[in-house]
């Protein structure tokens, strides 16, 4: 019978010369398999007298253990040499650009508008839509302007061939309102409008946002109120200047102009506010009784206020946008600016 | 309106700089547009008086000159001007002097000494009438400082008046309101009634009582119509932008801006008897001021003689009886017109005149006689002649009732609590008759003012008065009741949001397009025109929104962009056969390269089914598409998408013919989708998993190229068993082993029951007969 000693340091040797996992498991073989060395001298263990088997017994086993212990060792630290060969040869330069399509964009209008109803929403405004082909009762009669009323030339509208007109506000979305449902209520209308003026700072269509508030106990202190708070929180700044002036509006009494401490120079004066400090952001006032009395609203009842602001106007103060133009040449440069 | 500060204050003065006057009435609701000065900032020029001219011994253009600046001793100046002569005052730069372009200096001009500069009106920033030396009038005093001598220190102001507030398109009615905001006494000017020198008069039939319940003439005789008008009125016609075109002209516009009544002066010789006031009659004609030819309507006011009109009533006035440098005696007109008379007949005819202006707006008829004094009053010191008596034909006018103010709803209106003491003040600050009954107030306004009738009119006044900003803004008070939220509404904000998320940019295009471009997108059919656009290419109302994101495309290609994805969101018009309808439509373009270049996707241009895997995730929307045939698609690339069986859309390839129509260099894919077609979305619904296994079975069926897939599908739908749960397509292939003229396509069938597993022969017999019926109805060939 062989040394069970000679067979480990013959085993071990072969073991520690494996360079990979089928070697290993040839050598594993080699000492441990049916025929392997110390499989044989664990059967020749039979033909020994039963003190010498214990004894042999205990030394084999110890040496298969040490065989043993020493393929685990030997097995483990190929197997990490292969998982670190494998993530070594599966390394990329993750710096590479990800694949796939880009991101479009909303139109910055489109942008302005969302946040405009989302901070009327959030003071439970909801959001009104009207017709773009308007007829002259919704766009100027029922709005308290007549025929020849000289706030008619204001407006500069587009007929269509047919007598309609393209809407020159998004007021007359009031009238459809105000028609349909019963106060108390408020709403938001934002949309396209139209005037038939083109130039530097004049596109034939441009956007606005109606707003009205129906109830029994509004006031033009509330109408301050609302519109201040707004300003306030579109630009983010808590300590924007606000001013309110009389103006004109048939379809108001009292009307207002509202005007913000100019955004671009903090009220310093520059080109954009024309040296004033003041920038005129939106016409306000509360609804006119005639207004009421068109879609059969009790004005001693109830009051409202109204307001339409301009959306392209908010959006170059916002984004710092000099040519109203841009918003409609869509050129991908631009638009690509406000992803 | 624009107006010199100077001419305002000599009406009222408060104790305001001009930045602060301005400050307030701005904030009074008379806005202020502009302040300009009436001549840039220059010093050391005054007044001299030419004493001597002596010709340059070496130059033939140039004086010698001596002039008087008030100092013991006169000044040598050499001059260039051609019209210098003894006797002239003019402006005199001294040496020191710093002008607008140059600062003057003791100078030799060929050799001789040149104690300073005689100007002209450039060189002191005014505009120059004549060549040569500003000449100022005779009686101008010699040794004072040009500025206060021409008020060159004035400031112009310009004010963007509101509609309502007519009654301040004078300065008479400026001086008042600026009193009424600042609490200072204004100081109007009053005229005593002219006495008759003559008998003169003329007959004069206001036919049309309500249109004119006022009209005032006056005869002057032996006017001097070549008359100077003098220099400071002039002056102040300038300052207010109206120039000064002869005497009699000048003092009838004076009295306009100052008075706020337009006149008008008529060549007496010229007209033929007296005068009617009347609507014109059809087909008449007449040849206006401004050498343009009226072609008058029914609804239009004339003053007419025996020979026809002779003017536009508060419009302008004829040609033919205008005042000349030969008129020796005039008519004087002054009248009320009513605003709905006027209003919209100057525009109608293309005009716009100061007289209409406020006509439309309401002047007031309890200043009409006043008006009229005046006038003749300038007329006499200026022209000369003889006045008759004043021509009046009056009927009834207007009367300013008694409105009722609140003061319960004054509170209600602003918001805040005003005393019955401050109405009271404000509004009497304002001139109007307040009397006190109980509760509220009877409040009578005054004659000029048009925009007062109802008591928020009279709320409003108390706001301005009171100062809108002394309001204070305050939170309403609502109940919090939260806003209906329907999960079933179509969420147009979610659409823009998946499109832009796709690689899709949105675009806002113009509703109005060209209608050649529209024409071929919508196959000829006619779209809703503009009567008056804004250029020709702008005339069509779309009927599809593809016009603007392929005018976008085209515009972005120009500017080397070789990848275009847009979208928009809108609304297209149309005129359909229940009447005019309105749809906003979803619409998107793809063009160019499927992605951007990279490094890890193969490069190749983007295709109908790109787009279409686009439309098919559209979050919500379950659609279906069927081939079909559009005028400006590609015929072999088209579908018609559904909505619950219901056209609502396309999907397609641009037609060639339009791709080059349009200049484009290939054709890009469109949709368009119309929201309202979508209804409401539908609730998702819970149904239980199925717990035991799916099995899937493949086919693959060899057919002719022009059978679709969809028809397969179609048919297999039909076939199949309960048990099929899902039907896919999820191969194509020609080529290496399928004839030529057929395809091969592979379906995937998966089969389940939510109750028990199935077994080997029922799924092998579902799968039987579905591929029987797609065998015996297309000819099919199912491959091995």
């Amino acid at each position: 019978m062989r040394n069970p000693n000679e067979i480990v340091a013959e085993a071990l040797a072969a073991i520690r010369g494996c360079q990979d996992l089928p070697a290993l498991e040839q050598a594993k073989a080699r000492f441990l398999g049916k025929q392997g060395a110390l499989t044989e001298l664990l059967k020749a263990l039979g033909g020994l007298s039963p003190d010498e088997r214990k004894a042999a017994g205990a030394r084999v086993n110890e040496a298969k253990q040490a065989v043993e212990g020493a393929l685990k060792m030997r097995r483990d630290l190929l197997q990490e040499a292969e998982l670190e060969r494998k993530l070594k040869e599966e390394t990329i330069d993750v710096t590479l650009p990800g694949r796939g399509r880009a991101q479009g964009g909303l139109h910055p209008v489109t942008r302005t508008l969302e946040r405009i109803q989302a901070l009327f929403h959030s003071m439970g405004f909801d959001v009104a839509y009207g017709p773009e082909i308007e007829t002259d009762f919704y766009n100027f009669t029922a709005l308290n302007i007549p025929e020849d009323h000289p706030a008619r030339a204001m407006h500069d509208t587009f007929y269509l061939q047919g007598g309609e007109l393209l809407r020159t506000h998004t007021s007359p979305v009031q009238v459809h309102y105000m028609q349909e449902h019963t106060p108390p209520f408020r709403i938001i209308a934002p949309g396209r409008v139209y005037r038939c003026d083109s130039d530097v700072t004049h596109t034939p269509m441009f956007h606005q946002v109606e707003g009205l508030w129906v109830d029994e106990t509004v006031s033009f202190a509330d109408l301050k109120g609302v519109l201040a708070d707004f300003m306030r929180r579109f630009f983010e700044r808590d300590d924007l200047k606000v001013r309110f002036r009389p103006s004109f509006f048939p379809f108001t009494e009292p009307s207002a102009e509202m005007d913000i401490g100019c955004v671009i120079c903090g009220g310093e004066g520059c080109r954009v506010c024309s040296h004033t400090g003041w920038l005129e952001v939106l016409g306000c006032g509360m609804v006119h009784p005639n207004v009421f009395r068109h879609v059969h609203v009790d004005p001693e009842q109830y009051l409202g206020f109204a307001f339409g602001l301009g959306v392209e106007r908010l959006a170059m103060l916002r984004y710092g946008v000099d040519d109203l133009r841009l918003f409609f040449e869509n050129d991908l440069r631009f638009l690509a600016q406000f992803k | 309106m624009q107006f010199p500060e100077s001419w305002l204050r000599t009406l009222v003065n408060p104790q305001l700089s001009t930045d602060e006057l301005a400050h307030r009435l701005t904030m009074a609701g008379l806005e202020v547009e502009a302040i300009a000065p009436a001549a840039p900032p220059f010093s050391g020029v005054m007044v001299a008086e030419v004493l001597a001219v002596e010709p340059h011994p070496d130059a033939d253009r140039l004086r010698v000159c001596k002039v008087n600046v008030g100092e013991a001793e006169p000044l040598q100046i050499v001059c260039g001007a051609p019209n210098v002569a003894v006797g002239q005052k003019v402006p005199c730069a001294r040496v020191g002097a710093k002008l607008p372009q140059m600062e003057i200096k003791q100078a030799k001009v060929r050799g001789v000494e040149s104690a300073g500069m005689l100007c002209g009106a450039s060189e002191i920033g005014l505009e120059d009438k004549v060549d040569g030396l500003l000449v100022l009038p005779a009686d101008a005093p010699v040794g004072t400082d040009i500025r206060s001598y021409l008020l060159l220190d004035d400031k112009l102001i310009t004010l963007k008046l509101t509609p309502n507030r007519a009654d301040c398109l004078s300065l008479v009615g400026l001086a008042r309101e600026v009193a009424a905001i600042t609490g200072t006494k204004a100081y109007l000017p009053a005229q005593a009634p002219v006495m008759k020198e003559v008998f003169d008069t003329l007959e004069v039939d206001v036919l049309a009582k309500d249109a004119c319940p006022r009209y005032l003439g006056r005869v002057i005789k032996g006017v001097n119509a070549r008359a100077q008008t003098p220099a400071w009125m002039a002056m102040r016609l300038e300052r207010s932008g109206i120039r000064s075109i002869s005497a009699p002209v000048d003092i009838t516009n004076y009295v306009l801006l100052e008075q706020g009544q337009p006149m008008h002066a008529f060549d007496l010789a010229k007209l033929e008897g007296g005068i009617q006031v009347r609507w014109a009659k059809a087909g008449e004609k007449l040849a206006l001021l401004n050498e343009q030819t009226a072609e008058l309507a029914p609804d239009m006011l004339v003053i007419a003689d025996a020979g026809g009109p002779v003017a536009l009533a508060g419009i302008m006035g004829g040609a033919a009886t205008a005042v000349a440098d030969g008129t020796a005696d005039i008519l004087l007109e002054a009248a009320y017109f009513s605003p709905e008379a006027i209003a919209g007949r100057a525009r109608r005819l293309g005009l716009a005149t100061d007289s209409s202006h406020r006509f439309e707006r309401g002047v007031d008829y309890a200043a009409t006689l006043m008006a009229m004094e005046r006038a003749t009053k300038l007329m006499l010191e200026i022209c000369g002649g003889q006045p008759g008596a004043v021509i009046e034909a009056s009927a009834k006018l207007p009367r300013r009732e008694p409105i009722r103010l609140r003061t319960r709803r004054v509170a209600r209106v602003l918001g805040m609590d005003m005393s019955g003491d401050a109405i009271k003040t404000h509004l009497q600050r304002l001139g109007l008759g307040v009397q006190e009954e109980g509760e509220s107030f009877l409040v009578t306004p005054p004659s000029y003012r048009f925009d007062l009738a109802i008591e928020e009119d009279l709320i409003e006044e108390l706001a301005r008065l009171y100062g809108y900003d002394q309001i204070e803004a305050r939170s309403p008070r609502a109940p919090a009741i939260m806003l209906p939220q329907s999960e079933a509404r179509v969420d147009q904000a979610g659409f823009r949001d998946y499109l832009a998320g796709r690689d899709y940019q949105e675009v806002i295009t113009y509703s109005f397009v060209d209608p050649d471009w529209e024409a071929a997108l919508s196959g000829g059919a006619a779209p809703l025109m503009l009567q008056n656009p804004i250029a020709s290419q702008m005339a069509a109302m779309r009927t599809t929104l593809w016009g603007g994101l392929l005018h976008a495309l085209g515009y972005n290609l120009n500017r080397q962009q070789a990848r275009v994805r847009l979208f928009e969101l809108g609304r297209a018009y149309l005129q359909e056969a229940g009447g005019l309808r309105q749809p906003v439509r979803l619409a998107g373009l793809c063009y160019g390269p499927a992605f951007d270049e990279q490094w890890g996707v193969a490069s190749r241009m983007v295709d109908f089914y790109d787009v279409k895997g686009d439309l098919e995730q559209l979050p919500g929307v379950k659609m279906e598409f069927a081939k079909a045939g559009h005028p400006a698609l590609h015929p072999g690339q088209t579908a018609q998408i559904l909505l619950n069986g219901q056209a609502a859309g396309w999907l397609g390839t641009l037609h060639h013919k339009l791709a080059q129509k349009f200049d484009l260099p290939a054709a890009p894919v469109l949709f368009e989708l119309e929201l309202d077609a979508l209804g409401g979305l539908a609730l998702p619904r819970h149904r239980a998993i199925g717990r035991f296994p799916s099995m899937r079975r493949d086919l693959a069926f060899l057919v002719d190229l022009d059978v679709s897939a969809g028809a397969l599908l179609a048919s297999m739908r039909e076939a199949a068993e309960p048990i099929v749960q899902e039907l896919q397509v999820f191969d194509l292939y020609q080529g290496q082993g399928v004839p030529a003229g057929q395809k091969s396509l592979a379906f995937r069938i998966v089969m389940q029951d939510t109750e028990r597993t199935l077994t080997e022969p029922e799924v092998e017999a579902a799968v039987a007969k579905i591929a029987d019926a797609v065998i015996s109805r297309h000819g099919a060939k199912l491959r091995a």
